[in-house]
């Protein structure tokens, strides 16, 4: 019997040093803090996390990362307004690759896709071209953008089941599906775990194959 | 003559949402442009999109309407309209880069003669870079226009020859809206289209670095 539900000390127990890291959410929707707080347990240092923000508050999310230094580099396109990134930023003791948000979502779509670089208008003739290989198709030009993978995604949906399928709520997709594409090792925290079937077929919005591990935070709802 | 009065923010807002028809699917930056849609009547069907997965987005929620899994770009609650549709970040951009978005409306620190926008960096260092979805905005939808106070608070220029900050993007702008003026870009440069009452061509260029053309007609902007 396949059966994806498990503990988060379970899911997250091979998450080694050095790990890439991708975490989902937007603001405050379909962040995976409670996973994110089992990999603070889980003790992984000198990680690359890849987010769209670097979180808000100090006492939930990426910014525990941050404030225990578990935290070599972050890839994300809005670090703004996170007071512990600010203050490993300030004295250098954190490297950040600032992308354009939809770049970031892209990248990471290929790399579940099994695409490994694509070209985009965006970025063109600013900071962001500085290294990058410059085509022109059409006459227009384009950078080259590589595909980004990482060991471990966190993602946060609203229902799962036991084969890993997934259904988000309101805006909390995001990042999420992606992000449960381009990992070697996906754990989803659900708010709802149902029987299968429990989730309409043509409601599904990540099949279970992206997924690897349900933990079902029993409805512990975080509104940041 | 009696003395020219700038717009507030608010009618910066309605001034630009006067000019988005029915039928546009239409994205706003955060600041001045989302207060756009609250001065694009309730009758026109204007699609709001957010980079966060939204098509189709309401008005800021009452008490009851609130959702705390319902978030805009710029991280406020938001509702949906009737006809709503909900997706994923790689989604959202395809709509954006892919060129299916009629309209983006930014704000901007500069914006060049050419087009130019610079809206995301000051490179100061004790700010923290944060770029957004910006760039793929600008070089994605299918026109940008911006809307920003036609000077910095000390009075310097933001419609300059060349841009002084960090790039956004190249030749993306086609249309600026001030709090003095509204002005198209177009090859020769800056052309204006409408000044604030008791404006004149003289005052408002020595508020621009960059030569500005009249148009054949010059409109009042209220």
């Amino acid at each position: 019997m396949i059966d994806k539900r498990c503990h988060v000390a379970e899911a997250l127990k091979d998450v080694s040093d050095g790990a890439t890291v991708m975490i989902g959410g937007f603001g405050a929707v379909g962040q995976p803090d409670f996973l994110i707080d089992g990999l603070v347990e889980q003790g992984a240092r000198d990680l690359v996390v890849v987010a769209n923000n670097a979180g808000w508050s100090r006492e939930t999310g990426i910014p525990r990362l941050f404030d225990l230094g578990r935290v070599r580099k972050i890839v994300c396109s809005f670090p703004k307004n996170s007071p512990a990134f600010d203050d490993l930023f300030r004295v250098g003791k954190i490297e950040l690759e600032i992308v354009p948000q939809g770049t970031l979502a892209e990248r990471i779509r290929a790399a579940g896709a099994g695409v490994p670089a694509f070209f985009t208008a965006t970025g063109v003739g600013t900071q962001m071209a500085a290294g990058k290989e410059v085509r022109e198709f059409g006459g227009k030009t384009y950078l080259m953008e590589e595909a980004l993978h990482a060991d471990l995604a966190l993602v946060e949906a609203w229902c799962g089941d036991r084969w890993g399928n997934l259904s988000y709520r309101g805006s909390g997709r995001n990042f999420n599906p992606i992000m449960a594409m381009a990992a070697r090792l996906t754990v989803a925290q659900v708010h709802e775990t149902v029987d299968l079937g429990g989730i309409a077929p043509d409601e599904v919005v990540t099949p279970g194959l992206f997924v690897n591990h349900v933990v079902d935070i029993n409805g512990v709802a975080r509104h940041g | 003559m009696a003395e020219a009065i700038p717009l507030d923010r608010a009618a910066m807002a309605a001034r630009v949402a006067r000019d988005i028809p029915e039928g546009w699917i239409v994205n706003l930056g955060v600041g001045v442009p989302t207060q756009v849609a609250d001065h694009v009547p309730l009758d026109r069907d204007v699609i709001f999109h957010s980079e966060n997965g939204i098509l189709g987005m309401g008005p800021a929620p009452t008490p009851e309407q609130f959702d705390p899994w319902l978030v805009n770009a710029g991280k406020k609650a938001v509702t949906l309209k009737p006809g709503a549709a909900l997706f994923h970040h790689a989604d959202s951009f395809a709509m954006i880069r892919g060129g299916h978005i009629d309209l983006c409306v930014l704000g901007a620190f500069e914006v060049a003669e050419t087009g130019d926008l610079a809206n995301w960096s000051t490179d100061s260092n004790d700010k923290t870079p944060a770029v957004g979805g910006a760039m793929d905005l600008a070089v994605g939808a299918k026109r940008v226009w911006v809307v920003m106070e036609h000077t910095t608070r000390d009075g310097r220029p933001r419609l300059v020859k060349t841009c002084s900050y960090p790039l956004t993007a190249l030749g993306s702008i086609s249309r600026i809206y001030t709090n003095l003026a509204v002005i198209d870009v177009e090859s020769k440069g800056f052309v204006v289209r409408e000044m604030i009452p008791g404006m004149t061509r003289e005052a408002l260029q020595n508020r621009t670095e960059a030569k500005l053309h009249l148009a054949a007609t010059t409109e009042r902007l209220s």
